[in-house]
């Protein structure tokens, strides 16, 4: 494994689980801001590109005491990535100020390797060319670019609107980055809600929060710091991600990672006290 | 010269001192053969041309029936460099018996894998990325530098065989470069050991690095994964029974004794040493992924398998029923003797290797790593099987071809009543 690269800014998000409807609304955005193409039989969801998945999370208890909840999965953009660093091509890599993994659609040979170690499933594959129903194509995002069968690609946070927001500073004839407030420290320039992903603009209940990671001004750093009820997927893996769940509830709190019986949920290292 | 014209028309072609069945039975056989290449072709034609999707993969299995077929075959091709090293470099001279047909199945291996490997991608045109863009912290890229440059060895291997060939022969430049090539053969043979090792080790690591996928992830030395070691040593210890086998196999369909029953033995002798050395670290591998990986990756041994398909008993049938097994039949030289028993070793032996590169390659994949998803499923569709099976036809008409013109087999003429002991020329 290569060394984890540091940045100033990183940005991520937190999705309040305890908030999330799963309506389903940013997964619908995400597909139609990125130009992912319907696919012709959506019955094998396994085959169904969707950067932006829901997943069902259920308590297994019976009625009652049966609650469920909803958890929607964009890559995680962890800092140890698990696949950027078993790609062959370099073709996905982790180098830019803001911690965004990359995608590079043309160096991607189409080998999977990186799906196959990924282990929130982020990353899709091409089966086919993608074909979008007459009319449609005019619709598409002319700042994402469409990609062709046979390359692997995945959620990017909606690169394009981060490279927008640099644009308009620079439009402006403003610096990219701002000192912070701790000594050596540099933020983004770009106000909080100018750069936001598709989904987190379209969840209607605002439970997805996109910002600086390291910011302390932005909602997301206020969110996920000193939070007792934010928690990441997997988090004993060590891909220290960039997206936070939140939930007051401790049985979803349990679900985010896999804990043996006796672990306290977000403290696996912790070991409950035996019953008398 | 007076023509025999009982024997096949082809007679000419064949190596001194060899009798071979009629060329019409021949092109029966290989005629045959060709519609199970054909069917690959035209699975490979549906897979270039409308892409992956007519394969029964899917987002969860990247991996399937391929890459599984791609790591088995290597791992028994594995008998063309561990023989080869045997032969050249620590000089176990009975091996030269059985050298050369262990050259062109591991040929056969190699070039079937990068076959299916072409088709398995999903951009073809841009392979060659692997060397012009390499990430050096990938071991998918030691993959494909080891395996594209250890063909070439085995290109460079199977030549002089091919130039043997008696008519070729005559020719004074096909000799020459054939006798240089064999005086080069050590150096070769250890060039092939060592790009071998590394990359059925680096395919082994692949699996091993896995850190987010806890079926396959271990520990280590270094920047290699115990799945490094465990694949090199379980691909030597499979190799030479598949060449063994497939010695058999010629023997039974061609009516003709190709190869000693000894050498077979002495292959068998030291597939069975390397399995136990395997063995020893695949027993100490299991344990401490039951007891290390797995806890602290927050998970129990029991919840690393599941239902019928992913059950237990394929842990236990690689490591028992295909392992200690073989190993014990292959060990004891009463059992070894008996060419029943070793057969079954071979098969067992080869069995629980492509065990254990399925394991490695779907159950790994099929293993829920979110603690919310489900165990998934995985079905090759027909493509996929059509393609493996041209790898088989492919190999089987090489394997043909090669028999009935090459000298592959120095034993043949003596062994089968010619007038003099055989003895490979190298």
């Amino acid at each position: 494994m290569s060394a984890k690269k540091e940045f100033n800014v990183k940005w991520g998000m937190a999705i309040d689980l305890d908030k999330c409807t799963g309506c389903g609304a940013c997964m619908v955005a995400c597909q139609a801001e990125n130009n992912l193409a319907p696919v012709a039989d959506a019955s094998n969801k396994l085959r169904v590109m969707n950067w932006l998945v829901v997943f069902e999370l259920s308590n297994n208890k019976e009625f009652p005491d049966h609650e469920v909840a909803y958890l929607p999965r964009p890559c995680q953009q962890c800092a140890e990535q698990p696949c950027a660093t078993v790609c062959p091509v370099v073709a996905t890599e982790r180098n830019e100020e803001g911690g965004i993994v990359s995608q590079i659609y043309p160096r991607c040979i189409g080998c999977r390797y990186c799906m196959a170690a990924c282990p929130y499933h982020a990353r899709y594959f091409n089966w086919f060319d993608p074909v979008w129903p007459k009319g449609m194509e005019k619709a598409l995002t002319p700042d994402v670019s469409v990609r062709p069968r046979g390359v692997v690609e995945k959620c990017t946070f909606c690169h394009h609107r981060y490279m927008m927001a640099k644009d308009k500073l620079r439009a402006q004839g403003k610096n990219i980055f701002v000192k912070g407030e701790k000594r050596g420290t540099k933020h983004s320039a770009i106000a909080e809600g100018d750069y936001v992903t598709s989904c987190a603009e379209a969840c209607p209940n605002g439970a997805i929060v996109f910002g600086d990671l390291n910011n302390p001004a932005h909602r997301v750093y206020q969110l996920t710091h000193d939070n007792p009820n934010a928690f990441r997927l997997l988090e004993r893996l060590g891909t220290d991600t960039a997206v936070y769940y939140i939930s007051s509830r401790e049985w979803v709190r349990r679900l985010g990672d896999n804990y043996l019986k006796d672990e306290i949920t977000q403290k696996p290292e912790k070991i409950l006290p035996k019953k008398h | 010269m007076e023509m025999n014209y009982n024997r096949p028309i082809d007679a000419a072609l064949f190596p001194d001192g060899c009798e071979r069945g009629s060329l019409t039975k021949f092109l029966l056989w290989l005629g045959g053969v060709s519609v199970v290449l054909l069917l690959g072709l035209y699975a490979a034609f549906l897979v270039l041309s409308r892409g992956l999707g007519v394969t029964g993969l899917d987002d969860y299995f990247g991996f399937g029936l391929w890459i599984t077929f791609d790591l088995g075959v290597i791992a028994l091709g594995a008998g063309a460099f561990f023989t080869g090293l045997l032969r050249y470099i620590l000089n176990i001279d009975p091996l030269k018996n059985i050298i050369n047909l262990a050259v062109i199945v591991g040929f056969i291996c190699y070039t079937g894998a990068m076959l299916v490997l072409l088709l398995d991608i999903g951009q073809p045109i841009r392979s060659w990325f692997g060397l012009w863009h390499p990430n050096v912290h990938s071991m998918l890229t030691e993959v494909i530098f080891c395996i594209s440059c250890y063909c070439l060895v085995l290109i460079i291997e199977y030549i002089p065989l091919i130039l043997e060939q008696k008519q070729i022969n005559k020719n004074r430049l096909a000799h020459h470069i054939a006798h240089n090539l064999h005086l080069m053969m050590p150096l070769f043979a250890g060039i092939g050991a060592f790009l071998s090792t590394f990359h059925q080790g680096s395919l082994g690591g692949m699996y091993g690095v896995l850190f987010g996928r806890p079926y396959a992830f271990r520990d280590g030395f270094f920047i290699w994964p115990w799945t490094f070691f465990l694949f090199v040593l379980s691909a030597a210890a499979s190799g030479p029974m598949l060449t063994v086998l497939i010695a058999t196999l010629m023997e039974k369909m061609t009516g003709k004794k190709l190869v000693s029953f000894d050498i077979k033995a002495l292959m068998g002798k030291i597939a069975g040493t390397m399995l136990l050395v395997y063995l020893v670290f695949k027993f100490m591998d299991t344990l401490a992924w039951i007891n290390s990986v797995a806890p602290r990756s927050g998970l129990t041994f029991d919840q690393f398998f599941h239902g019928w398909i992913y059950g237990k008993w394929l842990l236990f049938t690689e490591l028992v029923l295909c392992g200690v097994l073989p190993c014990v039949i292959l060990l004891y030289k009463p059992l070894r003797d008996n060419p029943t028993l070793l057969y079954l070793a071979g098969i067992l032996d080869c069995a629980g290797i492509l065990i254990n590169r399925y394991v490695m390659t779907v159950q790994t994949l099929a293993f829920p790593s979110l603690p919310f998803d489900k165990w998934a499923l995985y079905c090759p569709n027909w493509v996929e099987w059509a393609a493996c099976g041209f790898v088989f036809a492919y190999g089987a008409i090489l394997l043909s071809i090669s028999h009935r013109y090459l000298p592959i087999f120095p034993q043949e003429r003596y062994l089968n009543g010619g007038c003099c002991a055989g003895g490979a020329k190298h």
